[in-house]
């Protein structure tokens, strides 16, 4: 961890001047839980937008070391603006994967180089990153990367896919995990590259969702050639970078990274989504849509509060550092149980609407529930997680485990179907 | 328990801990359960030497918290004695100290606190009513005035520790509004009966007050003007409730998780099934956010945080299903052992199923959500 310089300004002072500056120069925050579910371009330049707005403002960063282009404060500073930013828009599609896990890991692993190199044009917003980790035949199994990346002289040349990189056709650069050696167990040869994408040989394809949203992508690369001063960490030492960047992600959908601003808050109390939906529905005074939306306003507290106990205990050692785990488990869980509850409150709404209805949205959001569960590593990844790294139960068996990869069983490359 | 316990603090947590261990360990608890008290006087008053009736009483009668924020202090305790499914009315003594110590006259502060924190008298809420809810705005038993002071017929229950308390807290209806009585056990007229229950030694009695007649100089607080007392008092109390089911779960997902090592089944220990390691999973993620509301509601308590109703009430919704929940899972990991009388995990449901209906249900604790976030106001 990179300890901050002592700060000449105190945390409340600190805040006082956050809460003063975001209500002169951000937009007030919608909750979007059920209007639009694509993002799409002029999104993503908004989110350039803001960043910058926040980078000019000196609130980009804020824990980032400001020889990086950060402000160099400890955590107590990011935690205090979290509370002012609640109710502000910020660049949430900016802030994860970009900083909350990209720029964490190269923090973590990158050379001087790098990090000079790309954290500031980060924080400027000038550089969108996707972090490319799943491929189509791999699943929750990360380890077993076919991308190939085949040394050639100052080159790597990959070749491979990658799947399920969110916003990846309005990304400038990818951190892409790929494997170097062939002849070692899966952990043992994969190397970590950073890849621009705007270059000959890289295809990103966008997939369409079931609810018609267009934002996950797949890649192709062909015969890519990355200079060998991309990779980050060492050659066939990624999977250290790979946990690196997975704990980020954890700490980063949790609401415990001192690197992200502004998803620590997703309860906008007082009014819940379930309770714009209840009185959508003119609902208010049913004793059961009474419970659900009370439910939904524990849920909001109880996954902040557990945030910030969890964050505090990890950095404490109290708890392992893998319990980000635990937070990423309840706000899929709580995902899922706010989409049941947008049905029940919704009633017939859900499924046939006019258009411009406010509740129309809870029978898409139903369809896709289950993303909740899956994206950021599936519910079943984390359980595993918290039961063998946070409760130290016995490991899984692997048929995998110490066989040369070349040797291992995997699944073949699925046929692209027409779209 | 809090992550940011003092150094005080923490040794405060070990003290107590020992102590309970050594001197009601889960075998006396057992034993307990055949005592019509439930609890051993002489053993409340060595609890009370190291500081757990004096949390919230004013230096002048012999508190003294550790930390200055005595709720929080006296959570530490109430954490401790659920881990150990204790007995000794710690919420009710300590409810009824607190209620005078904020609203009390000097002459009522003088009369009883320091009787309190010596641990030689204990005392109790009376505030439920025989089939009747929780929530203030049902209470029936009227104080009907009578010359200067006031005369009160009829009944509450249950009523914890009602039959070993020494001193009432009386929550009853003059005209409109709420008022509070202290009333000493002796006085005229009133009785009380032994109910049973759940909990193996916790009691619970009814109260009969058969015309008890009162003096002016017994109402704590203002005539008809109770009913923010009242809230005071439901939240301290549901903060110490939280607190204690915390150590409850604690504890048994503790020796749950252990014997999940040591029990073999197949040739492997339980411990290494992933359909068992997924339900831990959900347990522990359950466990800390139980933790983690439960400190919001008493931070928010012990500054009077103008939220604390509702945080309050949210731990209490959150802990009040899940402790249970869990609890119940980790009976089924004991396989037929959970559902005998000897094994130890009954005690602690039969805590957690208590502190799960007391002071308002999950369900109920919802309900007063909905209304606290403003669900009454909007109409469509």
């Amino acid at each position: 961890m990179i300890e901050p310089d002592v700060p000449v300004e105190s945390v409340e002072a600190f805040q006082l001047r956050a809460r003063a500056w975001l209500a002169e120069n951000m937009p007030r925050a919608v909750d979007t839980e059920l209007s639009a579910v694509d993002i799409d371009i002029e999104r993503w330049q908004r989110e350039r937008r803001l960043q910058r707005k926040l980078y000019d403002g000196g609130f980009a960063g804020l824990c980032f070391p400001t020889a990086y282009g950060g402000q160099g404060l400890p955590y107590t500073y990011q935690q205090a603006f979290d509370q002012e930013a609640v109710d502000y828009d910020l660049p949430f599609y900016i802030d994860v994967p970009t900083l909350g896990i990209i720029g964490a890991t190269i923090l973590e692993f990158g050379t001087e180089e790098q990090k000079q190199r790309y954290l500031p044009a980060m924080l400027r917003g000038e550089e969108i990153w996707v972090q490319m980790l799943s491929e189509p035949t791999g699943g929750s199994d990360l380890a077993s990367v076919m991308t190939r990346a085949t040394r050639q002289d100052d080159v790597f040349v990959v070749s491979g896919s990658k799947i399920w990189t969110s916003g990846c056709y309005a990304a400038d650069y990818g951190l892409c995990v790929t494997r170097t050696n062939w002849d070692v167990p899966k952990h043992d040869g994969i190397t970590v590259l950073i890849v621009k994408l705007d270059q000959p040989g890289v295809t990103v394809e966008r997939i369409v969702g079931v609810r018609g949203d267009r934002e996950f992508c797949q890649e192709f690369f062909n015969e890519v050639r990355v200079p060998v001063g991309n990779v980050l960490g060492d050659v066939d030492a990624g999977w250290t970078v790979v946990r690196g960047l997975l704990a980020h992600e954890r700490d980063s959908m949790g609401g415990s990274s001192r690197y992200v601003s502004s998803i620590k808050m997703p309860f906008r109390g007082p009014r819940t989504a379930a309770f714009e939906h209840a009185i959508a529905a003119g609902s208010t005074r049913d004793p059961r849509v009474r419970q659900l939306v009370a439910e939904a306003h524990v849920m909001g507290l109880v996954q902040q509060q557990t945030s910030e106990r969890v964050a505090r205990a990890m950095e404490k050692g109290q708890l392992s550092p893998h319990a980000g785990a635990l937070l990423r488990l309840m706000g899929a869980r709580h995902g899922v149980r706010r989409s049941d509850i947008a049905l029940e409150i919704a009633g017939v709404s859900a499924a046939s609407w006019q258009p411009g209805d406010s509740l129309a949205g809870a029978g898409q959001f139903f369809i896709g529930r289950q993303g909740a569960e899956l994206g950021g590593g599936s519910t079943e990844m984390q359980r595993n997680i918290i039961s063998e790294r946070v409760l130290e139960m016995p490991r899984e068996v692997a048929a995998d485990r110490g066989v040369p990869f070349k040797e291992v069983r995997h699944n073949a490359m699925p046929m692209r179907r027409g779209r | 328990m809090d992550v940011d316990l003092t150094e005080d603090q923490e040794s405060f947590r070990e003290t107590v801990g020992k102590f309970l261990a050594a001197e009601v360990p889960l075998g006396t608890v057992r034993e307990l359960a055949h005592d019509t008290a439930g609890f051993d006087r002489a053993c409340w008053r060595r609890g009370a030497n190291l500081g757990w009736t004096s949390m919230l009483v004013p230096k002048e009668y012999g508190g003294a918290s550790l930390s200055g924020e005595g709720l929080l202090d006296l959570v530490i305790v109430a954490e401790e004695m659920g881990r150990l499914v204790s007995p000794g009315p710690l919420l009710a003594t300590n409810l009824v100290a607190s209620a005078v110590a904020e609203r009390g006259t000097a002459a009522q502060q003088a009369a009883l606190l320091p009787s309190i924190v010596s641990g030689d008298r204990v005392a109790t809420w009376a505030l439920y009513e025989a089939g009747r809810r929780w929530q203030p705005d049902e209470l029936q038993l009227e104080a009907r005035s009578k010359g200067d002071g006031f005369v009160i017929r009829g009944e509450k229950s249950p009523v914890e520790a009602g039959c070993e308390a020494d001193h009432y807290l009386v929550t009853a209806r003059t005209g409109d509004g709420l008022s509070q009585f202290l009333v000493p056990a002796d006085a005229q007229g009133l009785s009380a009966t032994p109910m049973e229950s759940l909990d193996l030694v916790r009691r619970y009695a009814a109260l009969h007050f058969d015309d008890v007649e009162l003096s002016a100089a017994a109402v704590l607080g203002e005539v008809g003007g109770a009913a923010a007392d009242v809230e005071r008092q439901l939240q301290v109390a549901l903060v110490l409730q939280c607190a204690e089911t915390c150590g409850v779960v604690d504890r048994v997902f503790e020796f749950t998780l252990e014997y999940m090592f040591d029990r073999f089944s197949f040739g492997r220990p339980l411990a290494s099934y992933q359909a068992l390691k997924h339900r831990f999973a959900d347990m522990k993620m359950w466990l800390e956010a139980s933790h983690a509301t439960a400190t919001a509601a008493a931070r928010a308590v012990q500054a009077r945080a103008e939220d604390a109703a509702v945080l309050v009430s949210a731990a209490k919704s959150y802990i009040g299903d899940h402790a249970t929940r869990i609890i119940q899972e980790c009976v089924q990991m004991h396989g037929g052992m959970g559902v005998t009388w000897e094994h130890d995990v009954h005690l602690y449901l039969r805590r957690a199923t208590s502190n799960q209906v007391h002071y308002g249900t999950p369900s109920e604790h919802r309900e007063r959500i909905a209304a606290l976030i403003g669900m009454d106001e909007e109409r469509e």
